[in-house]
Parts: structure tokens; C-alpha cells; sequence
């Protein structure tokens, strides 16, 4: 299946290549402090074949939510994620929440709907138009980020993001996570764990908690892989995205909202 | 004119570089792990290009398998600190024994690193970088005995 949302990535030789491919390491130091040197990677080091590292090409990572199977006091994608990535909410409306329970209800007939929401990964992410340092970004693979390197606190995303999807860091972090730095004067928000995606783990903190307390509510997946589970879902089943008018082309799927 | 203010100067270095050594340049603690192939000069002086070419690939390609990466100092250079608690640890950032801090304090540059990036390792990140300790509470012990037992002999 070819897909329209994402370009292929062609046999070119990308950075990293060049990067990697030379001999492992020469070094010539000239004088203390003058070095010329050629870089290899730790595995061309070692002269091992190297497993894939980076992003997987031509992939859109994205999850499907069945609203029908979250009940309404039931949190553990939330804590889950807090729990991974080192972010506490104790209810300040400055406090971050890169996933937050919404209930919905139908003013018509009553039902209520109860549901995560985090950052959608938009094919055509707001967030990413407005940036004016361009540390609002999305990755090859679909997955939207925020660069905290390059961005400056000036929060035009949080006001483009039609989701809510982001927060500010106001006050200054202590004990982060290595693997999910964060902290004052930067945007953050759901990073699809990226750093578990990365890694080949093939699942996030939310859906593993949701898997674990055997609700079952959510599925992550390569939506452009016509064999994952996630693709095969969404192609049987009806799904929908959040303000679908929007026309963002969505990484997150909802069922029964 | 000029020549006589050189071998001034040079005698003058000369006269007091071996009295005040010790006030002269800071005391780097010693690492753990293999050193850097391309020699300690070469890294203190180009850390940050390094550093900030490694952080655009992982951040913008997710190439995880770099060779300077944040994670990587803070494991090795960890520095034991002298009151710790029950479960000891090294020092964070915010101390002046901080590896990074010992060198940045003297020349008067502010890390921007440790605003948001972790400044102590976890047990997962220790096991990571230096397979030789185990991600569990064994392996912690180890290492931080290892810390201790290098920065003592480094004294």
C-alpha cells in the first residue's frame, strides 16, 4: 500500500550514513587540543551489521481509542504516563497534562462519553504553521514534537493546538527522567513515548497501562502498515477523528464518541 | 620591548605555576568507563559542538546510537558527593563538585544542559551505558562503590 500521508523514504544515503559508514574511528591529534578525526558509530566500532537505528521509514504511528471500553473512573493512562515521563499534575491550571480524561455528553439524549486525549499528531499539525523558531516539528514518522532546544517559550502552539494538547513549564523541574527531559519556559506534550518507539518497544506508557488493566480501550500501531493491528482495525471499523472539519489528517482514532 | 614583556611573563608563569597549581586550574574528578579514544583535550575543548550535533540527530532523526550523548556524561562523570543519605547518590548539577560544574564555575559559563536534562543518572541509564552494572539495586551499589574507591584515589 502506498500512502498519500507519507512520502517514502528514498535508497539515498542519509546523514547518518555518512556518518557511520567510514572506518570506525581514526584519530590524529596534531597538537593538545587539535585532533583530526573521522567518526563511526559505536556498532561500526565493533564491526557488527547494524540494526536499524532512527526512525523507521515510511511509518505513521498513531493510536485508536475505543470510547465504549473507557469507563469514567478509570485514570490509568494518565498515571501511567506521569509516571513515565516525570510530569505531576495536582490540579493547578498552570500544571502540565500531556493526557487528561474528558468527559463528553450529548446535550440531546444524555449520553456521556468518557475518553483520553492527548496531542493528536496531526499530518497537518497547527502547532508546527505558527512556530516561529520551527522547535514545534513533526518527525518523519508522523509523531509531532516540540524541540526544547530551539523553543522559546512564546506559546503560539498552545493557542493553535485545536486539542488543548499542550502545556508551559512555569517553574523551574528537578528530578526529570533521562529520557524525557523537560523543563521552565518550554511547551510540552504527548510525545507518542517516542523514546519506547525509538527503542522498538511497540507500544506507549498509556496503552500498556490500558492493556493492563484489561479495558483495552486503546491500540498503538504503524497506521501505514497494512498488516498492523491498528490499520487492519481502522480499515473494519468505524472511526472518526476529533474535529474532523479541521481536515488535520489525525494520528489518533476515536470508536463509540 | 615586546620581547622583554614576553620573558617577563614567561618567568613570571614560571614563578608561580608550581606553588599555586592548585589555584590555578580546577581539579577535574576522574571518570569511569573507557576514556574518550580522541583524548581529553579534544573534548573539553569541543564538547558543546559535539554535544549539540548528537542532540539534532536523536531529536530530529530519533538516532539513538550516537557517540556524545548528555546521558553518557552524567554516567561516567558522575562525582560521589560527601552526604548522601541512606541511598547515596552523586551530586546533581546545583553542587560545585559537579564534574561540570567544576570546570564551568572557574571559567564563569552557565550550563543551559541541566534546566531540563536529568543531572543524576538512573540505575536504567547506569546499566545502559556501562553494561558492567546491572539496572538494579546490586548494580548501584557497585557503581557508586566504584565512584567512591576513584575519587578517593584521585585525592
Amino acid at each position: 500500500m502506498t500512502s498519500p500521508l507519507h512520502r517514502e523514504k528514498g535508497a539515498e544515503l542519509s546523514r547518518r550514513d555518512i556518518l557511520k559508514s567510514g572506518a570506525a574511528l581514526a584519530t590524529v591529534t596534531l597538537a593538545p587540543g587539535v585532533t583530526l578525526m573521522a567518526f563511526g558509530g559505536k556498532k561500526a566500532a565493533a564491526g557488527e551489521d547494524m540494526p536499524a537505528d532512527g526512525l523507521k521509514p515510511g511509518a505513521r504511528w498513531g493510536l485508536l481509542i475505543d470510547a465504549a471500553k473507557c469507563p469514567e473512573d478509570c485514570s490509568a493512562c494518565v498515571s501511567a504516563c506521569s509516571a513515565e515521563l516525570g510530569w505531576e499534575n495536582n490540579g493547578l491550571e498552570t500544571d502540565p497534562q500531556w493526557i487528561r480524561k474528558v468527559t463528553l455528553r450529548d446535550k440531546e439524549t444524555g449520553r456521556t462519553n468518557s475518553l483520553p486525549v492527548m496531542c493528536q499528531h496531526c499530518e497537518s499539525p497547527p502547532c508546527v504553521d505558527v512556530c516561529p523558531t520551527g522547535a514545534s516539528f513533526k518527525r518523519e514518522d508522523g509523531i509531532v514534537l516540540v524541540n526544547r532546544h530551539t523553543c522559546i517559550g512564546c506559546r503560539y502552539c498552545m493557542m493553535a493546538c485545536p486539542f488543548k494538547a499542550r502545556s508551559f513549564v512555569f517553574a523551574p523541574v528537578s528530578g526529570q527522567k533521562s529520557i524525557a527531559p523537560r523543563g521552565i519556559g518550554t511547551v510540552e506534550g504527548c510525545t507518542l513515548c517516542v523514546h519506547k518507539i525509538d527503542r522498538g518497544d511497540g507500544t506507549t506508557a498509556c496503552v500498556e497501562a490500558c492493556t493492563a488493566t484489561g479495558n483495552n480501550a486503546m491500540m498503538f500501531g504503524d497506521l501505514n502498515d497494512p498488516d498492523s493491528e491498528i490499520a487492519i482495525a481502522v480499515a473494519t471499523y468505524a472511526s472518526v477523528e476529533l474535529r474532523a472539519d479541521l481536515g488535520l489528517n489525525l494520528g489518533v482514532r476515536y470508536q463509540n464518541i | 620591548m615586546k620581547n622583554l614583556l614576553t620573558s617577563l611573563l614567561a618567568v613570571l608563569a614560571l614563578a608561580i605555576a608550581p606553588a599555586h597549581a592548585q589555584e590555578l586550574f580546577p581539579s577535574i574528578p576522574k571518570a569511569l568507563g573507557e576514556p574518550h579514544p580522541e583524548g581529553n583535550e579534544y573534548w573539553r575543548i569541543n564538547h558543546p559542538a559535539l554535544l549539540a550535533h548528537d542532540r539534532d540527530l536523536v531529536v530530529l532523526e530519533g538516532i539513538r546510537d550516537v557517540d556524545a550523548s548528555l546521558v553518557g556524561c552524567v554516567v561516567c562523570h558522575a562525582v560521589n558527593g560527601p552526604d548522601q543519605g541512606p541511598v547515596p547518590m552523586p551530586v546533581n548539577a546545583g553542587s560545585p563538585d559537579n564534574s561540570c560544574q567544576v570546570c564551568h564555575q572557574f571559567v564563569a559559563i552557565e550550563i543551559g544542559c541541566f534546566v531540563c536534562h536529568a543531572s543524576v543518572p538512573s540505575k536504567e541509564d547506569v546499566a545502559m551505558i556501562l553494561p558492567q552494572y546491572s539496572a538494579d539495586d546490586e548494580g548501584w551499589r557497585a557503581y557508586m562503590e566504584d565512584l567512591a574507591a576513584l575519587q578517593e584515589a584521585s585525592q
